[in-house]
């Protein structure tokens, strides 16, 4: 395998790989490294990886592993600046304030929930994956993660509840 | 699409039991201009996962083939610089046998013929040297009488 056939192999994952990183970890070079990280190990497999029969799958567990470790690695350390930049680099810059600060919220509360939630709420609300696939990727069962992910989305509606209402109720 | 059968999906959806068809009719509808006001809530999480889908990474992936290549490059450079060796002692081999021989007989075909002059020519010279050896011979005698006058 070559580098053009490994690229284009790639490319229909790589920003999805990208965004599962930058969900999980603190800042978007963090996010970069991961997908470089993950992209170059999956290259130096390149020799046994027709045996995957869904690399993508692969890719995305590997994500995940990776991002785990590299939390736990620096739990002690600087976590709590989490998600400042998250919006820095959004193409919609033109959205009302408001709607803007509102969407900020969401990533904040995300970013609030367990890693297995994010991770959840990341694979099927931003990259809609089937569950079928969630369940190779995180290698849960797929009831499991309905409940979870259930639970996940509940939890952030109650939050926003909380958010808007602030200062009102 | 009608408000119950949206605020019944969204029903469904925190339940966790929509599929990804009806979340993106979920999603369409939350970005759509006419949310009804009790729903507005909701638009910014629809909305933030539509954002969020949009994130590209952005920085090159740096595949490790410059190292190969560089290995791959001095295999072929070693070859070639063997092959080059190879080929220069094996052609310049065959080139002292034959013609540099011949032209060492120079104007003479016959490698006898040539023996026996080159014999001439270097007998010519011994003589021419040795005759003016035997001049030199007289320089023995400025010697001894340097010596007669200059004791030591």
């Amino acid at each position: 395998m070559n580098q053009v056939v490994f690229i284009e192999l790639i490319n229909p994952f790589k920003d999805k790989v990208f965004r599962l990183a930058k969900r999980l970890l603190t800042s978007t070079e963090e996010a970069e490294d991961a997908t470089q990280e993950v992209m170059v190990k999956l290259w130096n497999k390149k020799d046994n990886l027709d045996t995957y029969n869904n690399i993508e799958a692969v890719a995305m567990t590997m994500t995940k592993n990776y991002c785990l470790d590299q939390l736990k690695s620096k739990r002690a350390d600087n976590l709590k600046i989490v998600h400042n930049n998250f919006t820095d680099r959004q193409p919609q810059l033109d959205k009302k304030l408001e709607d803007a600060d509102s969407l900020e919220w969401v990533g904040k509360i995300i970013g609030q929930l367990p890693e297995q939630l994010q991770i959840l709420i990341q694979l099927r609300d931003v990259e809609q994956y089937e569950f079928e696939e969630i369940a190779k990727i995180v290698n849960m069962n797929e009831t499991a993660i309905r409940v979870a992910l259930s639970r996940a989305r509940k939890k952030i509606r109650e939050s926003m509840i909380n958010t808007h209402s602030y200062g009102i109720k | 699409m009608e408000l119950n059968k949206i605020e019944n999906r969204l029903e469904k959806y925190f339940q966790g039991e929509t599929s990804v068809a009806e979340e993106n009719e979920l999603k369409a509808y939350f970005s759509s201009p006419n949310v009804a006001q009790h729903l507005k809530q909701y638009q910014s999480i629809f909305g933030y996962f539509s954002q969020e889908k949009e994130q590209k990474m952005t920085q090159e992936i740096p595949l490790q083939t410059k190292k190969r290549n560089v290995t791959w490059l001095s295999i072929v450079a070693s070859i070639v610089f063997l092959l080059g060796i190879g080929s220069f002692y094996y052609l310049s081999n065959n080139s002292t046998n034959a013609v540099v021989a011949k032209s060492e007989l120079g104007t003479y075909n016959n490698p006898e013929e040539a023996f026996v002059a080159t014999q001439k020519a270097l007998a010519l010279l011994s003589n021419n040297v040795n005759a003016g050896i035997e001049s030199v011979h007289y320089i023995k005698e400025y010697e001894q009488s340097k010596n007669k006058i200059f004791k030591q």
